[in-house]
């Protein structure tokens, strides 16, 4: 942890759609394992952001590198795509809707990649299966299909999906959103235990306690710009920034009833 | 109604019936092909593949079958082409479900959510590895039962080779009402039997869809 080279840097980001400008000059540097909240309305461009990270959502100006390798390097098509399926790799991501692999069993679902990308054997890809799965609390669950999976376990089996590529960096987004209440306890915990094992991640999110509980730094983003940022003690009980304090208000607010 | 007529005559229509379903079974073969071909097109990366496929989907859809099997056959011999009747009927004829099938494939390929191709995209495959392992095979099971659908048009679509005189059960009924002056019994005794064939094609598709069925 004493390297002090960014291990996730973002440079000037910026994103456009036609004339609507989603990411305005956004720069992020984010250190190995640290834990970084993205916080901030809907339309504020937070997953626009971090999507930029692995390329989903390429950026129209800036750059983001990942150690000592530029992401959204402009190459000619083919390269590109070889390119950025290596840096993948290196990349998990964890979606709002979980987007596990509905033909495959919880096995098939985490061993595709391994398999298909790192070449691992049938049997090594089953044990990392099973290693995983351990981790996330789902061993017995190992041969079901997604749909016989409550939300929280297939975001766990997601989790585990994307940790058996062994990633450097781990991007959940909005992780915990489409689960019913009583389920995100299960996935916070999970992302908790992650972070204990120094995992540098990059969470968006809507769980302010959450961010407040796990991350290192917090980013209150508006409107395409990064409005305040800081440890999440300074961002959640001593905003300095008025649209900061509006949103948290409104925040609570709303999940108060 | 002439019912020993119709029990004397039925073999010759038992016969027909297999070059109907000879006629299907290419029809769909080559209709398949042409709808793999052309939904990639439709969905490829190049702009002048996407054209061509999109020109043939409307070429074919915005014209009559029965015309389209009149240029070939007829048509045909003008421009080089020499095919016999059966031979034209099949390309006539899985050329133009070919069409219909095209679009079959193609909606049930973007129907697929597109969280899975990002799923699969993030972990690091590349796209013709997401569409393989992870597009394609949810595709499938969702294009089993339209695709039914195109079978079973095309099933009936066959009559239209009577037109070129291909001898399959159309033809021989409009052929025996020549030597019997019964069109009912003869009309329906081609009907009862394309019905036969769609009836258990369907519930061969019905029961494909099942096995493959995610839960």
């Amino acid at each position: 942890m004493t390297d002090q080279s960014p291990f996730v840097d973002i440079r000037h980001a910026q994103k456009s759609f036609g004339t609507l400008e989603v990411l305005k000059d956004i720069s992020l540097q984010v250190q190995q394992g640290e834990i970084v909240a993205i916080i901030g309305p809907s339309g504020s461009g937070k997953s626009t952001l971090l999507r930029a990270i692995n390329d989903l959502d390429p950026l129209t100006g800036g750059e983001v590198w990942l150690e000592d390798m530029q992401v959204n390097k402009a190459l000619p098509h083919r390269q590109y795509e070889a390119h950025i399926n290596k840096v993948r790799q290196q990349i998990g991501m964890v979606f709002q809707h979980f987007n596990l692999f509905p033909h495959l069993t919880v096995r098939g679902n985490i061993t595709l990649a391994p398999r298909m990308l790192k070449g691992l054997s049938a049997e090594e890809a089953d044990k990392l299966a099973e290693e995983q799965l351990a981790h996330v609390g789902l061993s017995d669950r190992i041969d079901y299909y997604p749909s016989q999976l409550s939300g929280g376990q297939k975001q766990r089996v997601a989790i585990a999906r994307a940790l058996a590529m062994q990633p450097k960096v781990m991007l959940f987004d909005e992780a915990t959103s489409a689960l019913d209440p009583e389920l995100v306890e299960e996935v916070n915990l999970v992302m908790k235990r992650l972070a204990e094992a120094h995992m540098t991640m990059i969470i968006v999110t809507h769980e302010m306690g959450f961010a407040e509980s796990v991350c290192d730094r917090v980013l209150f983003m508006d409107e395409g710009v990064v409005v305040e940022e800081g440890p999440p003690s300074v961002i959640f009980h001593n905003p300095q920034n008025e649209r900061t304090r509006n949103f948290l208000r409104k925040h609570l607010a709303d999940n108060n009833g | 109604m002439d019912f020993e007529l119709m029990l004397r005559i039925y073999p010759f229509f038992l016969e027909a019936a297999w070059v109907t379903i000879q006629l299907s079974i290419l029809t769909t073969i080559l209709g398949l092909i042409c709808g793999t071909l052309g939904a990639a097109a439709r969905l490829s990366r190049f702009a002048t593949l996407r054209f061509t496929g999109a020109a043939y989907v409307s070429i074919i859809r915005g014209t009559p079958a029965l015309i389209q099997l009149f240029i070939l056959y007829f048509g045909g011999p003008q421009v080089g082409i020499q095919l016999d009747a059966f031979e034209a009927g099949v390309i006539g004829l899985g050329v133009n479900i070919g069409a219909y099938m095209t679009e079959t494939m193609r909606g049930a390929i973007i129907s697929v959510d597109k969280g899975q191709r990002e799923a699969a995209r993030t972990l690091g495959m590349s796209q013709f590895q997401a569409f393989r392992r992870v597009i394609l095979p949810q595709a499938l099971r969702l294009m089993i039962r339209p695709l039914g659908v195109n079978i079973n048009a095309l099933i009936k679509g066959t009559a239209l080779v009577a037109a070129i005189s291909v001898v399959e059960l159309t033809y021989t009924a409009q052929r025996y009402i020549g030597s019997t002056y019964k069109p009912f019994e003869m009309f329906l005794l081609s009907g009862v039997l394309y019905m036969v064939i769609i009836y258990v094609t369907g519930k061969g598709i019905a029961y494909l869809d099942q096995k493959v069925r995610l839960q």
